[in-house]
């Protein structure tokens, strides 16, 4: 597949990818190396992962990473529970207890025990510690895992990884050469109001114009959180549902909807209705 | 756009794509030998004619974060298409690498620097008259030229960063705080006997459900106060560093910056884009090297932000050398507040490393009774070794 086609076959789920991520998804699928993806919050990183599995007709499978993440929450787990009653019930011997059926596959073992290649995503690998990203790299470049009581499982097929991360910790260069890399930024104001196209088709074309307008705008103020395409994807949902055609109509119902893009307080006050008139005025 | 001419002995397309890593490395980006072969197999699936393609493709490949993924398309042209002022057929084997990586914040404050330096020289008991009783100051390895070089040529990278890295390693000593006794926890280092004991009784006297007990960690935060007054001025820069060490390891430490107001620095500190927190800090440091009150600061600071900052497991940290124009009594009374929410206050001096110094002035006398310690912080070593001090703490 080439990557024009992987892009068009992205759109087809609904994901709106700019052509240099196709091109690394693209790679990553040729070359069978992992694809590291960042940028700040919000911009659809993960959403990446379940377009892909989509278009791949695949299964996803995700390891949400977090500060204390251990083997036995990533990779596997002997079920003791089951081993205790089977030693009870005297029916199984010490060999049998160590066996497949005992053990809890965790993501990381799930994902190359797959017949058929799955997507694997590894969401906030900075989050998790430095220790466990070594690990992972050992999983990344061999794809096999070793249990002492069993052996080593090599996988069956090589899944696709797709890592993300957003600035919590620099990562290590050694992770960072294993992989492909994007950055994934806010998009255009093209890319955008496609997103917006492809996810509410039935919003007016005037509206959609005005809120990826002030969608934009609004990122280039000062704020704490910028909003993401989430948000935005949000706030329009909520203009919508309240019946609002334009922007400048109903100021204070869509001041009031603001909450779907200002997640803090201080960005509340940075976006009193005065500043609201200003980028509204100047979209409309 | 012109495509740039290699010279005849640069032969087929590995011979260039080895070039072009080169270039890429000379340019900071970290890139190994198996780079180049990557790179060919890469444009083996791509559509080579198109160079917009190519370009993608290798970026994809060989930016290895977000600055090498800015900087990529530049680069790219400046080698296939002869835009920049690269040296022709660099395509040899011997490239000299850059090594050390741009240092991650050296320019901070750089744009205040003018008004810094003439205020150094105003500076009371800082200038050359003292170099003789402050052995090791953070100045001093060329006292007897100080006047005539460059604060920053003197406050080099190398200090900085290693003030840095000393802050790193107090931040970890302050933090790594596991408690001694043990907790029920889900997935703790050892078995509950008790617990699961009490709970076989229901399951016929099975140990059945398996407790777990662990070690709570009980991290200890650091709120750092960081005195940028006149007097200050020669440290200011090596304590914005060691504050921006402690920031760096700990994700819920705070610190703030005070002459004769007080601001919070936290986010611009936190800043991965060096430029953008430089100037943000610049815009924050207005009125950097003027006069200090260092009462009416701590008043604001437990008006305003103590009640979140604070809690009964939080190290203060203040850098100040105590020379303080406001009354020595809202000093003592600020203190006392922070007192009572804060776990430990320790004042890091950098007067104290001097020798026949003695706390005298009227605000360190206030505020003397409410320090857990009082600490000199004159060089870079003293600054290190606070580390056994605070594990002490």
């Amino acid at each position: 597949m080439k990557h024009e086609e992987l892009q068009t076959a992205l759109a087809g789920t609904g994901y709106v990818a700019d052509e240099s991520l196709a091109m690394a998804l693209h790679l990553a699928l040729a070359l069978g190396r992992p694809l590291l993806l960042e940028g700040p919050a919000g911009v659809g990183k993960t959403e990446i992962a379940n377009a892909l599995a989509e278009v791949l007709d695949t299964r996803l499978i995700r390891l949400q990473c977090y500060e204390g993440l251990d083997a036995a929450h990533a990779i596997y787990e002997w079920n003791y529970q089951r081993q205790l009653l089977a030693i009870r019930a005297e029916a199984a011997d010490e060999e049998a207890l160590f066996s497949d059926k005992y053990l809890l596959k965790r993501p990381l073992l799930e994902a190359i025990s797959q017949d058929v290649a799955p997507v694997l995503l590894i969401d906030e690998i900075d989050r998790a510690d430095e220790e466990f990203e070594a690990y992972l790299l050992e999983i990344l470049s061999d794809f096999q895992i070793t249990i002492p009581e069993i052996g080593t499982v090599k996988a069956k097929a090589r899944p696709i990884v797709v890592l993300t991360a957003n600035g919590t910790r620099d990562l290590s260069d050694a992770l960072r050469r294993r992989c492909l890399y994007t950055y994934v930024d806010y998009p255009d104001r093209e890319t955008e109001l496609a997103i917006l196209n492809k996810r509410a088709p039935g919003l007016e074309a005037r509206l959609a114009t005005q809120i990826v307008g002030v969608v934009q705008a609004l990122r280039r103020e000062e704020l704490e959180k910028k909003p993401g395409i989430a948000e935005m994807l949000d706030w329009a949902a909520a203009l919508a549902g309240l019946g609002i055609n334009d922007l400048t109509d109903d100021r204070t119902a869509v001041q009031a909807t603001l909450v779907c893009l200002l997640k803090t307080a201080a960005d509340r006050d940075a976006a009193p209705v005065e500043v609201m008139d200003r980028l509204i005025g100047k979209v409309a | 756009m012109p495509v740039t001419r290699f010279p005849t002995r640069a032969t087929g397309m590995a011979d260039r794509m080895a070039g072009f890593v080169a270039h890429l490395r000379m340019n900071g980006l970290k890139l190994g030998p198996g780079e180049t072969g990557d790179a060919l197999a890469a444009l083996g699936h791509v559509d080579t004619i198109d160079p917009a393609q190519a370009k993608m493709a290798l970026r994809a490949l060989l930016a290895l974060d977000a600055e090498g993924w800015r900087r990529f398309d530049d680069l790219f042209d400046a080698y296939w298409f002869n835009a920049g002022k690269i040296k022709e057929g660099s395509a040899s084997s011997h490239v000299r690498t850059q090594s050390a990586r741009p240092a991650l914040w050296q320019p901070h404050l750089d744009d205040t620097q003018g008004g810094t330096e003439d205020s150094a020289e105003m500076a009371p008991g800082l200038g050359d008259g003292d170099a003789e009783g402050a052995d090791g100051r953070l100045i001093a390895t060329r006292s007897d030229t100080l006047n005539k070089r460059d604060l920053r040529e003197l406050m080099d990278e190398q200090s900085l960063r290693d003030a840095q890295a000393a802050a790193r390693k107090l931040a970890r000593a302050i933090r790594d705080r596991r408690s001694r006794r043990r907790k029920q926890g889900r997935r703790g280092a050892e078995l509950d006997l008790r617990r699961i004991q009490r709970a076989s009784l229901a399951r016929g006297g099975e140990p059945f459900d398996l407790y777990h007990r662990a070690r709570p960690d009980r991290p200890m935060r650091i709120v750092a106060l960081c005195d940028v007054s006149g007097s200050m001025t020669v440290y200011a820069r090596v304590f914005l560093a060691f504050v921006k060490g402690l920031l760096d390891v700990d994700t819920t430490a705070d610190a703030y910056l005070f002459h004769t107001r007080l601001m919070r620095i936290t986010s611009a500190l936190r800043d991965h884009d060096t430029l953008r927190a430089a100037g943000r800090l610049s815009l924050m440091a207005e009125g950097f090297g003027g006069g200090t009150d260092i009462g009416a600061s701590l008043t604001a600071f437990c008006d305003t932000h103590a009640a979140r900052a604070l809690n009964n497991r939080t190290v203060v940290i203040v850098l100040s050398d105590g020379y303080c124009t406001g009354s020595p009594k809202a000093l003592a009374d600020a203190l006392a507040g922070i007192r009572r929410k804060a776990r430990r206050i320790v004042w890091l001096n950098p007067l104290l490393g001097w020798k026949d110094y003695a706390p005298v002035a009227a605000a360190m006398q206030a505020a003397m009774p409410y320090l857990d310690a009082h600490l000199p912080a004159n060089t870079i070593q003293a600054l290190a070794a606070l580390e056994g001090e605070f594990s002490r703490l």
